[in-house]
């Protein structure tokens, strides 16, 4: 009994370490990562999404998001009959403790998870005075905190509001689609929580990918495709409404 | 410190990006701009009537442009990395080029006309006085105190040259301004063509109103007598500038109220509510129709000395203020709604911070200071030349014009 009990303490520690190490979502080392063996999209199957809100706090907590800004978030929208340039959006805290019931019962409604859309052709990146934004060669728009100056012009040149000053940093901040978790085989913590698959990281560059086969056979859409950014964020099943 | 929001705005756009210091760096580089203008009417453009103001253009051209980049640097995250925009700049940022269009204006255009153009004096300056003032003059020299004939045609015709040159600089300079917000193309209240354009007629307006104020206000404070020739053909060419400025402003208000894109219903809305009396009340109405007027009706009734003064001096205020609105509607009314067209944020202004009022109103006060010292070391007064020593040549402004061409 003694000698059990003895172990039992003696493994605490080690067990809480590796329960920290679980939760962090510390992935394994993939030093085989090829940068140019891919480029990285997201899927967003807006059917499935039920808002929630398990996405936006797994991201809160795996990226260190300020309370207040969004990384990723979620709306909701109500379309009353045929008023499709009218919606009514909500995204109360970023949709981060889901949503409240909806008192509307006429309409449509359903439930939009943004993002930043790692544009080919971003804004930001084009903006940046000093290069601090820049895409990486497998496909992801990332901020170099350490060189960003905080002019916020990549903020104001955003076409979909994914961008926010950090105010801990000083510096814009926005997804990395966690760069860290997927260069080492492991997928985004907005992806890895959704419940119901309606987010899904996809490389574009890996035929084996089932984001080929679900890009011919669905319909699918970006965000403002009239501000021609090259988004890659794509979301299936999206009503005109959307914005 | 909670923001009211009203519909929905994107999360994180709630809280404005560039505050009332990011206003006053498009208003600042507009009076440079538009005092260099001026200057060069009478350099360039040999409109002898405004020549009581060439050096007194330059040098508030000079004081402001030295203010210019400070409200940028007070709203940087890291004011610190602020060079890296020298030694790496992002050549597909519009922002980037900011350094470069400052420097060239500044040091190849002002500061060498300024210095050019007074070099003579200095030089005379460097060998009457004594003491500090003596090692100031000294140094501003740059060990060339040649006021032979010869050496001041060169001065005169370099003078002239860069003048040249400064046109287009200026023109570049605030067009440059301008394009920073136009080639936003997720910003509709922003993304315009006609933007850098505006920017260019906006700071001529406001740098010859502001130099026609500061004339004004300093000929009165050293007790001479204001020359109303003077004043007339500056507030001329204010009318007729403001005109082009306000057309313009106005052709761009009907192609958006016309074409009414997705943003139009988003944009009136803020016109009408959050932007009525910034824009509607104190830009167009108090800061664009009235001076117009006023200054159409001293082009059409004959009107006395004292009542034009009067009239130039209230119309100079206005059309300042009404530059300033436009700034303000422009840099905030771009920030209010949500790029979502579907709601509509509140700018609060901090008073004490950084980025606050107090802050603001410091950085405009400081070019006067700057301007004060600068008007004591280099008098830009006609009635002011230095007595030239004996065997010197005259003044430049007293130089035969087969000189000066």
């Amino acid at each position: 009994m003694d000698s059990t009990r003895r172990r039992l303490l003696m493994l605490l520690p080690a067990a809480a370490v590796a329960w920290t190490y679980v939760q962090a979502g510390t992935p394994e080392a993939s030093p085989n990562y090829k940068l140019t063996e891919h480029w990285w999209a997201m899927l967003i199957d807006i059917p499935k999404c039920i808002g929630c809100g398990s996405c936006v706090r797994a991201c809160a907590e795996e990226n260190d998001v300020p309370e207040g800004y969004y990384r990723t978030w979620i709306e909701r929208y109500h379309v009353a009959d045929w008023k499709i340039e009218r919606p009514e959006v909500e995204s109360p805290n970023g949709g981060k403790q889901g949503f409240p019931p909806n008192q509307d019962t006429g309409g449509k409604n359903f439930f939009v998870p943004k993002l930043c859309n790692h544009c080919v052709e971003s804004p930001c990146t084009q903006v940046c005075p000093v290069g601090a934004t820049f895409v990486t060669p497998d496909g992801v728009v990332l901020v170099d905190k350490s060189y960003c100056l905080g002019c916020r012009y990549c903020v104001q040149a955003c076409p979909y509001g994914c961008r926010f000053i950090n105010p801990k940093t000083n510096t814009a901040e926005k997804c990395s689609l966690c760069y860290h978790r997927i260069t080492k085989g492991l997928t985004t913590a907005c992806c890895e929580v959704c419940p119901t698959g309606a987010r899904q990281l996809a490389d574009l560059k890996n035929p084996k990918d089932p984001i080929h086969e679900f890009l011919k056979t669905h319909t699918v859409q970006v965000l403002k495709p009239h501000m021609a950014t090259g988004s890659k964020v794509f979301y299936n099943g999206m009503d005109g409404s959307v914005r | 410190m909670q923001i009211p929001v009203e519909g929905f705005m994107y999360p994180n756009e709630v809280e404005l990006q560039w505050s009332i210091l990011i206003v006053l760096y498009p208003f600042i580089t507009g009076l440079v701009a538009g005092a260099f203008i001026l200057a060069s009417l009478e350099r360039v453009f040999r409109v002898e009537a405004v020549k009581p103001t060439y050096r007194l253009a330059l040098l508030t051209a000079l004081s402001f442009l030295l203010v210019a980049p400070l409200p940028l640097q007070l709203h940087l995250g890291h004011p610190e990395r602020s060079l890296e925009m020298y030694l790496t700049p992002h050549r597909s940022s519009a922002m980037a080029m900011f350094g470069f269009v400052y420097l060239w204006y500044l040091m190849a255009v002002l500061l060498l006309e300024i210095w050019l153009d007074y070099r003579l004096d200095i030089v005379i300056k460097s060998q009457t006085t004594t003491g500090a003032t003596r090692l100031i003059y000294r140094a501003l020299t740059l060990g060339s105190s040649n006021i032979s004939e010869r050496s001041l045609h060169i001065d005169e015709r370099l003078g002239y040259f860069i003048t040249v040159i400064g046109i287009p600089s200026a023109f570049l300079l605030h067009g440059y301004v301008g394009f920073i917000f136009g080639s936003i193309k997720a910003n509709p209240w922003w993304s315009s063509p006609l933007m850098p354009i505006v920017f260019i007629f906006s700071a001529m307006v406001s740098g010859i109103a502001a130099v026609m104020l500061l004339y004004m206000a300093t000929t009165r404070l050293r007790g001479r007598q204001i020359d109303i020739r003077c004043l007339d053909k500056i507030a001329q060419y204010l009318f007729y500038i403001f005109m082009i400025d306000f057309s313009l402003e106005m052709l761009d208000l009907l192609q958006r109220i016309y074409e009414a894109d997705e943003s139009f219903r988003s944009l009136d809305f803020m016109v009408h509510t959050r932007l009525w009396t910034s824009q509607v009340i104190i830009q167009i109405l108090i800061g664009t129709v009235t001076p117009i007027a006023l200054l159409g009706l001293t082009q059409i009734l004959k009107l006395t000395d004292g009542a034009r003064k009067r009239i130039y001096a209230l119309a100079g205020c206005l059309t300042v203020l009404g530059i300033f609105a436009m700034r303000w509607n422009v840099v905030i009314g771009g920030q209010l709604f949500s790029k979502s067209f579907l709601g509509y944020t509140t700018y609060k202004m901090a008073f004490a911070t950084r980025e606050g009022l107090l802050t603001a109103i410091a950085l405009l006060i400081l070019p006067f200071i700057i301007l004060s010292v600068l008007v004591k070391l280099l008098p830009p007064w006609p009635d002011a030349g230095p007595v030239p020593a004996p065997g010197a040549i005259e003044p430049r402004s007293q130089l035969t014009p087969v000189l000066r061409g």
